[in-house]
């Protein structure tokens, strides 16, 4: 059920900023794509234009394409919720219903949808996507209470259980460690780690050594400038951009000469 | 290389105290001198006077005694601190008196009778409200049936899908309007629709829900448009990703966050036109009896029958005017349940807390 993404000259707008620019790459199957790059430089932009989610915000649009396994994301006809449910998504933030409790927020993508479902099924899925998410053990005894009294950590394990709980064929993260300590963090990736054996797995993140130890591929994007859109300046194996990147701007980045 | 002296000048880390008591003392004391100040001044023991002058001795009082031992910050802090609990307590005055005035004149009739009887009939002694009470829940009631969904979907209209475009600003702006439409306006506003649709001088309880909804839908829309714009953005997003589609979204997450505020909301809207009289005397008119039907003949409500019971008094004027304050307390006692009600509902939809 895991996808390949590829997108060919893709172009970002806010109204009539051009936030990101001519984005031409290929995201394998089975594998943790990361995109890193400076602030602003459209990353996350790009990453939410991979599940339409970019069209939350007044005036932005999209040009060129977005291929799902060969089906274009953009194309006429396009459902963006029927998309959304194929891409999940994890937020920089974790972001659970406060009127829900854990396990209504693990079945809030069947719920809100109003899909019925036995309540054994409900059950098995909950905690499938629980331990999937390694919380099962932990929230196991609470699972009718609101969990407001979860750790950040766990908020933030909570939110990837609710995504894997409608099976997606893509799992987008946009730096979903950013505000976690380095143990949730560590606990994070691994799950990361679990999750590619099933998932196309995305992740946006500032943390240069995230990208090294949990990705398959890296992806670096920068900005000319303010006020000039994101480019993509190269992708490629993880221990290739990390050693030996083909442009200097990388290798800049990389080495903390700049960003 | 001269020594560099901090810019407050003190280097100690601490300060003078006062102790626990001083507070307590000094309202004693001013207290004592406020009555003996008053006294000098107008010769009688003015209560009202007494207060004042009690007051200002006390803020001076404070202001010393705290510049002295504690220093200047500590001082305006206080200070700060005595004027707002003096407006406060000057904005509880005359909350205590209503409340007061109407307990002890309204206490005289709050019997069975006025829960039972209506003034079919009645002159002089005996009598109730009950058409009035049911009046006021029956036009009260249809108001809020009506003005909710308006005000509601407006309000979802506003912060959810029109955000800022020309139609929301347009709506925004004459529900901004239609907030200060005088209350008597809305009155003959329906008094006139209705005499358009069914002839001249027709008068019913809806009529009057009609004028009180044209009062309470912008209330509503201003209150709600809030209370959806705090939904954090987040939560709309999280339920997006999980493709949610947006009706949805606004339905089952949006409105459910934020369902506490709304009734809270929908609560003092109701709480705000209860009391209006001028516009259901025009379009709801007045009786003596009970009227069970909301679309035909007029219906009394409360505050129209306060009203009508002081100004029309009959031979025996304290019998009426007893009525009239029964009829005021009922009315407070009303709101008050409502408001009580309503907190008890949000407590109930309130975000869970819990481990």
């Amino acid at each position: 059920m895991s996808k390949r993404i590829e997108t060919t000259d893709l172009n970002v707008y806010y109204s009539d900023f051009r936030a990101v620019e001519d984005v031409t790459i290929t995201i394998q199957p089975r594998a943790i794509t990361a995109f890193i790059g400076p602030s602003g430089c459209g990353k996350s932009t790009f990453l939410r234009t991979l599940n339409r989610m970019h069209e939350v915000i007044p005036g932005a649009r999209v040009e060129g394409e977005v291929l799902l396994d060969g089906e274009n994301l953009y194309g006429a006809g396009v459902d963006p919720v029927r998309v959304r449910r194929q891409v999940g998504m994890v937020f920089q933030r974790p972001n659970p219903f406060p009127t829900m409790s854990i396990r209504e927020n693990v079945l809030a993508g069947i719920k809100l949808n109003f899909s019925r479902m036995p309540k054994g099924e409900q059950d098995d899925l909950v905690e499938r996507s629980l331990r999937s998410a390694n919380l099962w053990e932990e929230v196991k005894n609470r699972l009718g209470l609101p969990g407001s009294g979860l750790s950040g950590g766990q908020q933030q394990r909570r939110c990837i259980a609710r995504a894997i709980a409608m099976a997606p064929a893509v799992l987008l993260m946009d730096e979903p460690c950013s505000a976690l300590d380095p143990i949730s963090t560590l606990a994070i990736e691994d799950l990361m780690s679990e999750l590619k054996e099933k998932y196309t797995i995305v992740i946006v993140t500032h943390n240069m050594q995230q990208a090294a130890r949990v990705s398959d591929t890296t992806a670096f994007f920068n900005i000319a400038g303010t006020g000039s859109p994101g480019r993509l300046i190269e992708s490629g194996p993880t221990d290739k951009i990390f050693s030996t990147p083909d442009v200097q701007a990388t290798e800049d980045y990389i080495s903390g000469r700049f960003g | 290389m001269t020594a560099i002296t901090h810019r407050l000048g003190s280097e100690t880390l601490t300060a003078g105290r006062l102790p626990k008591a001083t507070i307590p003392v000094a309202i004693a004391a001013s207290a004592v001198l406020g009555y003996a100040l008053a006294v000098l001044a107008s010769g009688t023991a003015n209560i009202g006077l007494a207060i004042l002058f009690a007051f200002l001795v006390f803020l001076v009082t404070v202001e010393i005694t705290t510049r002295v031992v504690e220093g200047a910050r500590q001082a305006a802090d206080r200070r700060a601190g005595n004027l707002i609990a003096g407006a406060f307590l000057l904005a509880l005055v005359p909350l205590g008196s209503v409340t007061f005035e109407a307990v002890s004149n309204g206490l005289a009739r709050f019997d069975l009778a006025f829960f039972t009887q209506s003034m079919r009939n009645v002159v002089g002694e005996g009598g109730g409200a009950v058409h009035a009470i049911y009046g006021t829940v029956y036009v009260t009631g249809m108001a809020t049936v009506i003005s909710v969904p308006i005000g509601l979907l407006t309000a979802i209209y506003l912060a959810e899908y029109g955000v800022r475009n020309r139609l929301s600003k347009a709506i925004t702006f004459f529900v901004d309007v239609m907030t200060g439409v005088p209350s008597i306006v809305a009155g003959l506003f329906a008094y006139a629709l209705m005499g358009l649709l069914l002839g001249p001088g027709a008068r019913s309880g809806f009529e009057g829900s009609i004028a009180l909804s044209v009062l309470m839908i912008p209330v509503v829309v201003r209150s709600c448009e809030e209370l959806l714009r705090l939904v954090p953005n987040e939560l709309r997003e999280a339920a997006y990703a999980l493709g949610v589609p947006k009706w949805l979204t606004i339905v089952r997450v949006v409105i459910p966050t934020a369902i506490s505020g709304i009734i809270s909301g929908v609560i003092l809207a109701i709480a705000r036109v209860i009391g209006e009289t001028a516009p259901l005397l025009i379009a709801a008119g007045f009786t003596a009896s009970l009227n069970n039907n909301l679309f035909a003949n007029p219906m009394m409500t409360l505050p129209v029958f306060v009203y009508d019971s002081y100004a029309h008094p009959g031979t025996d004027v304290q019998v009426y005017w007893d009525r009239a304050w029964a009829g005021a307390l009922t009315l407070i006692l009303i709101v008050m349940i409502l408001n009580l009600v309503g907190r008890l509902i949000a407590r109930r939809f309130a975000p869970k807390t819990g481990r």
